[in-house]
């Protein structure tokens, strides 16, 4: 066992305790970027002007107009940009753009004194535009030849020859729809200008090295003279970790040229008209089975919906294809990816990132074809695990593959899965309107950022005079609890009660140069450096403790702050006349990992995470309405840091699943009319997230016993994105209940998302006889096979360019 | 000259606004009272919910919540309002917020303030009680889920949430805000605010009502401002004179006649709920699927029937019940049937200087109704389509056939083909099946992001077929 994931007697993470700012989030007494408004003084709003079309030339920005309105201050155009006028990081997405790419686009900001006077003077701005061609769909994409980015493809043994000896073969497509985050807190900035001209930014922000660069890249100066602060986010989900600069460069902007703070947030609509979505995907696919049902052979093509610009589209992409196997061995894989381009929002993160995407094409496959195979779907996939030796697709072995199966069979035996579906078989043969479905699914999740470079993180830790601890890191806090768990690994870490440590807000002149608190790596990063940084202070205390205790160098530990009867506080107070450092800059990588985008081939991701979910959902046939009678999840989260935050994650990242999958609906206008490429779903009018009536009724979670993760912090695993994709047993039991509707053995086709309308087309189509089981024969309809180039990202290029100066 | 103010949190605040319809939310947080929160500006997501103090059934004062962006910071002259600053603090958590905090009730806590109201107000109704185990939606302490319907959280799944709820006690003995509710409310401050060049009245009477509409022909009236409160936030509607109507007594009447059940226009949904008492099962029914709690504390019946929607919840039902209109001017009264109220799209037969006093329901009303609401979601949408059904049956006959449709025409309308094809036929599987071919047919339906046409045909299509195959028996409710 390294020392990384040994986990002391009487530690501190393990203990299940509330949100660290849960007292204050209840009181109302959280800040968020916004609630800084009300106290700082003479604050500029801006507003956006948002064009109306899907794809246009800006003919003409006349913004005179806009300064007859009391109280209109400043209007910001492209030609007020004095460093870059770019947005992102892939140099596509400018942030005052000429060309309108799609509906909602900001062309133009004003600032006002009150937001009233900034949306009267967005209003007054005469903006004439060229509507030009648009492509809004994945099937128009396709048609057109609409792509942007790299062509990945990940390969393992003899696709067509893996099909041709299948006893079965089927083949199909599935569009999956996308999701928007709706985070409760939309995007918000606020900028000030110092004496010396740098900015501070205080930005809801999951990337804030990256908003700094971004912001500084358009005001033609130095990182070194931004500083960007996230206090904390009303929810980030993804959505804020490439989505946020831009605002925050517009805010930058607007005051360095007034010289006033200016405020930039968006209003609900206009946050989910202008901000980036979970992908939508197209898949095409070919699927081989022996007469067992073991799966053979895959072969499929993926089209993701980047929308206008590339954005995170790229690993978000490879991320589906290192998913497209979730907990299945497959010996012989061809899978295809490419990222159209359409004239929507930027498709980016979101929790998850690509995972689900691809772990659903081969859920609903095994979801189809199961009947046609003449087998219990739950027995199909467990038959298909899996399995000691194996590796995946892309070459890294799956190691600890038996916890997936201990997941699943806890699973079936917590929920009483067999008596239960023999319940529900009699239920269904006793009620003619209402109809019950039971279905289990696993997951198997990658954890560590695909491109290996972002595996890197640091934290600051300062010990002060008096013995209390201040530590700062690189991670954001959005909900999820990585501040506890920080806050937990620290007080592990250098053995003191947690009272002792405080935990200061984000800040990118604390810790430099971090990655994105994404990919459900941000406890397993910081938690990593925020050890180091003890760790190191900790040694230097050593000798100083050792001669106050005379206990022996090599068995110092403090427990709850004590050492033989010596407090820390005494012990520090001697260290600092000793003149010993008190404070320590921790840095951590992911070590292990290796990976070229080129080939797709590599070991990306430090270890699985697991889990298994069994749900129980009832149907009414009339309307095709639905509920969740009952969840039982069994999730690995290695040995938990913090209990009750990981259960919270579990809890809510499932729910947000079923979110996705069943009834959150992103609707463009996809007519020829005046309004394409209008988002109809813009406000929560219309886009219904989760609420209390899709709780599940009955819901049990237990963490895996028995998982310590020997490569992480004290032994524990990420728990953000994996438990979202547990969600498919609610989709997968939704396709059994219309099913049983029918006469048995039939497959049911289901869209996805799985609305009440989409569950009453499934029971009708069932009703009716109607066999929804996928094209069966060889060679099938064979995916498009795209041949564009492979991914480069630049961290990917660089590394090259260091190998090559080594050689 | 003295000064528009309320009490927040027991400090009196100026009401000094950027405009007259300014919400409650922009106000809250320009005072630096940041805990509520805006999440949709819609009335949706709850996070800007408040308490606001209110003459109540059981006892003079209760606790309303609120969505504070919809409703019109000038109507709170005079009155009292907690937010999540004045339930606790970080050191002394209100019972609520100690529940919602150790249960990670909280993620990222951005629709915490808002939950902690909801769910304040209803740790703190009156005719809340322990001993409702087995009721749909209540948990054992009596505490009702559809108080949270309107309040949103994208972190948690909501289950450390309703355990929160459902883990709450009785107030404390010395509970300041338990002994507020048995001292008188706040009275109502007849007068107005001017603020941006618009001004907000609140007139003392409904005859003062009439006469300022009758000379201001284009003033808006506003009662629960639910719908309102999207037009000022999303599509920034700022009209020069908006009418307070919603404490005007003479629209807050409930009377159960021997003939007909008058409701009074300005009553919340909350309030006619529990002032029926199961007089119209209809509209029980109805109650829980419309909208939310949040909306329903301030959503009158004057409202949804004035805005005219199609979609509204409260017309498929209220015509069902062969209810009518009464509208008021300075020129008298007059009564319309709901059927010949709506002409068009948002368009009445409601008359400038005219306001809706009161709904009328004839009873008895019909053994046999039922109010159906096709929706995405279960809690807290607005419909595909809607149905109210009214239905008489005698000996087995159907004698009195009304059904209310909504969302498959420009107005709410009467299925009268329907109707027909089920009166004089006998309650029976065949005359359903073949009136359900009537009713499929019914209405225009449209594809929308909602629903396709298809499938709001193929819902008035089942919705007979569901009732009948619930009440096959013809028994009542």
């Amino acid at each position: 066992m390294t020392t990384l994931s040994d986990r002391p007697a009487g530690a501190t993470v393990g203990i299940p305790l509330e949100h660290e700012a849960a007292a204050l989030h209840v009181t109302g007494e959280a800040l968020y970027t916004d609630d800084l408004v009300p106290e700082t003084k003479n604050v500029l709003h801006a507003w956006p002007v948002q064009a109306p079309h899907a794809h246009a030339l800006v003919t003409r920005l006349e913004t005179a107009p806009a300064y007859d309105i009391p109280g209109v201050v400043r209007v910001l155009t492209a030609a007020d940009v004095p460093g870059r006028n770019e947005a992102g990081v892939k140099g596509d997405e400018p942030l005052f753009p000429s060309e309108v790419m799609f509906w909602g686009h900001a062309v133009c900001w004003v600032l006002g004194e009150t937001l009233e006077a900034a949306r009267l003077g967005a209003a007054a701005v005469v903006a004439d535009y060229e509507p030009l061609p648009s492509v809004l769909t994945l099937a128009e994409a396709i048609e057109h030849g609409s792509f942007q980015g790299g062509q990945p493809t990940v390969t393992r043994g003899d696709v067509e020859t893996g099909l041709a000896t299948s006893v079965h073969v089927f083949s199909g497509e599935l569009e999956l729809a996308g999701q928007e985050h709706f985070y409760l807190e939309t995007h918000c900035s606020l900028a000030q200008v110092a004496d010396d001209g740098s900015l501070f930014i205080q930005s809801s922000t999951q990337h804030p090295s990256e908003t700094q660069e971004i912001v500084a890249e358009a005001l033609g100066i130095h990182s070194h003279q931004v500083v960007v602060q996230c206090l904390r986010m009303g929810g980030g989900f993804g959505g804020k970790e490439m989505q946020p600069h831009g605002f925050a460069a517009i805010a930058a902007l607007g005051a360095r040229l007034t010289g006033r703070p200016v405020r930039l947030r968006l209003n609900r609509t206009q946050d989910i008209t202008m901000s980036g979505k979970r992908h939508g995907f197209h898949a095409q696919w070919r699927v081989g089975f022996d007469p067992d049902g073991m799966l053979q052979a895959l072969d499929v093509t993926l089209t993701s919906d980047g929308g206008w610009s590339l954005d995170l589209s790229e690993p978000v992409l490879a991320r589906a294809l290192c998913h497209v196997d979730n907990a299945y061995w497959i010996p012989h894989v061809r899978a295809n990816g490419r990222i159209a381009r359409t004239n929507k929002t930027s498709q980016t993160a979101f929790r998850g990132f690509g995972g689900p995407q691809g772990m659903l094409v081969i859920e609903d496959i095994l979801g189809r074809c199961a009947p046609r195979l003449g087998l219990d779907p739950a027995e199909l996939r467990r038959r298909n695990f899996y399995r000691d030796g194996h590796a995946t697709p892309y070459g890294q072995p799956v190691r600890h593959p038996e916890r997936l199966t201990r997941a699943w069979d806890q699973v079936r035996d917590d929920s009483d899965f067999a008596a239960r579906s023999a319940a529900i078989e009699a239920f269904n043969a006793e009620h003619e309107h209402v109809r019950r479905g039971l279905a289990i699914t696993p997951v198997k999740f990658g954890i560590a950022f695909n491109f290996t470079a972002f595996n890197q993180a640091g934290a600051l830790v300062h010990v002060y005079k008096d013995g209390s601890v201040l530590i700062n890191h690189g991670g954001t806090e959005m909900g999820q609890g990585l501040h506890t768990k920080m806050l937990q690994v620290a007080a592990t870490t250098l053995g003191l009660p947690l009272a002792k440590v405080r935990l200061a807000p984000t800040r990118t002149d604390k810790v430099p140069n971090t990655s994105a608190t994404a990919a459900s790596s941000g406890a397993d990063l910081n938690g990593g450096a925020i050890k180091d940084a003890c760790d190191q202070i900790l040694a230097r205390l050593r000798p100083v403790a050792a001669k106050v205790t005379g206990v022996p160098e090599a068995d110092v530990r403090f427990v709850d702050g004590l050492l033989a009867g010596v407090s820390w506080d005494e012990i520090v107070r001697l260290a600092y006349f000793d003149r010993i450092q008190l404070w320590a800059a921790g840095y951590y990588r992911t070590e292990g990992l290796h990976w070229d985008s080129s080939t797709m081939t590599g070991e990306p991701f430090k270890y699985f995470a697991y889990g298994a979910a069994a749900a129980e959902v009832e149907v009414d046939g009339f309307t095709g309405a639905y509920r969740t009678r009952r969840v039982d999840i069994v999730h690995d989260v290695g040995d938990s840091l913090s209990p009750l935050i990981d259960l919270g994650q579990i809890e809510g990242a499932f729910v947000q699943g079923v979110g996705w999958l069943t009834l959150e609906d992103l609707r463009w206008d996809e007519s020829d009319g005046e309004s394409r490429g209008r988002l109809a779903t813009q406000a929560a009018s219309t886009y219904k997230l989760p609420s209390f009536s899709e709780m599940p009724e009955e819901f049990n979670v237990s963490l895996l016993p028995n998982a310590t993760e020997d490569g992480a912090v004290y032994g524990s695993k990420a728990v953000g994105e994996p438990p979202l994709m547990l969600a498919f047993s609610v989709r997968e039991a939704l396709r059994q209940a219309a099913a049983a509707f029918g006469p048995g053995g039939l497959g049911v086709e289901l869209a996805s998302p799985a609305t009440p309308e989409a569950v009453f087309w499934a029971v009708e189509a069932a009703r009716a006889g109607l066999d929804g089981s996928p094209r069966e024969g060889y060679p099938g309809d064979v995916p498009d096979q795209p041949e564009g180039p492979p991914l480069r990202p630049r961290s990917e290029r660089a590394q090259h360019e260091l190998e090559e100066s080594d050689a | 000259m003295s000064k528009n103010t309320a009490t927040v949190n027991g400090m009196v605040l100026p009401l000094e606004l950027t405009h007259a319809n300014a919400s409650a939310l922009d106000w809250l947080r320009d005072q630096g009272l940041t805990g509520a929160k805006e999440g949709c500006a819609e009335g949706e997501c709850g996070a800007c919910s408040i308490m606001v103090a209110r003459p109540g059934l059981e006892m003079p004062t209760e606790w309303v919540a609120l969505n504070a962006c919809l409703l019109p910071a000038a109507t709170l002259v005079g009155q009292e309002v907690i937010t999540s600053e004045g339930l606790g603090t970080p050191e002394a958590l209100h019972p609520v917020q100690r529940e919602m905090a150790m249960r990670g009730g909280s993620q990222c806590g951005y629709c915490t303030p808002g939950f902690v109201c909801s769910m304040a107000a209803e740790f703190y109704r009156a005719d809340r009680h322990a001993g409702a185990d087995g009721v749909a939606d209540h948990g054992p302490n009596g505490f009702d889920l559809h108080a949270l319907s309107g309040n949103l959280c994208r972190c948690t799944g909501y289950r450390p949430i309703r355990d929160a709820a459902y883990a709450l006690g009785e107030p404390a003995v010395d509970d300041d805000f338990a002994r507020r509710r048995e001292l008188p409310p706040p009275g109502v401050t007849p007068g107005g605010v001017s603020a941006g060049g618009a001004e907000l009245v609140r007139p003392a009477s409904l005859a003062e009502t009439l006469d300022l509409l009758a000379e201001n022909p284009d003033a808006v009236l506003v009662a629960g401002s639910t719908d309102r409160g999207v037009e000022v936030n999303l599509r920034g509607d700022r009209p020069a004179l908006t009418i307070a109507v919603d404490r005007l007594d003479e629209l807050r009447q409930l009377e159960v006649g021997s003939t007909f059940v008058e409701i009074g226009a300005a009553l919340s949904l909350t309030e006619i709920e529990r002032m029926l008492g199961g007089a119209i099962p209809l509209i029980d029914q109805m109650n829980p699927q419309f909208a939310s709690r949040l909306i329903r504390n301030s959503a009158t019946l004057g409202g949804n029937l004035g805005t005219g929607s199609p979609i509204g919840d409260a017309p498929p039902a209220l015509l069902a019940l062969d209810a009518s209109v009464v509208l008021a001017s300075r020129d008298g009264e007059r009564e319309v049937p709901l059927a010949d109220y709506f002409t068009g799209y948002r368009q009445s037969v409601r008359r400038p200087g005219e306001i809706i006093r009161s709904v009328r329901v004839p009873v008895p009303v019909a053994r046999i109704t039922a109010f159906h609401k096709i929706a995405k979601r279960r809690f807290d949408d607005i419909s595909s389509v809607a149905i109210g059904f009214a239905l008489e049956v005698q000996d087995g006959l159907v004698t009195k056939a009304r059904i209310g449709l909504g969302g498959v025409a420009a107005t709410p309308i009467r299925a009268r083909a329907t109707e027909d094809a089920l009166e004089g036929l006998p309650w029976t599987r065949e005359t359903v099946e073949s009136a359900s071919a009537v009713l499929a047919g019914e209405g225009t339906p449209l594809d929308d992001h909602r629903a396709s046409a298809r499938y709001r045909s193929a819902m008035l299509g089942t919705a007979l077929r569901k009732l009948h195959a619930e009440r096959e028996v013809g028994e009542p409710v």
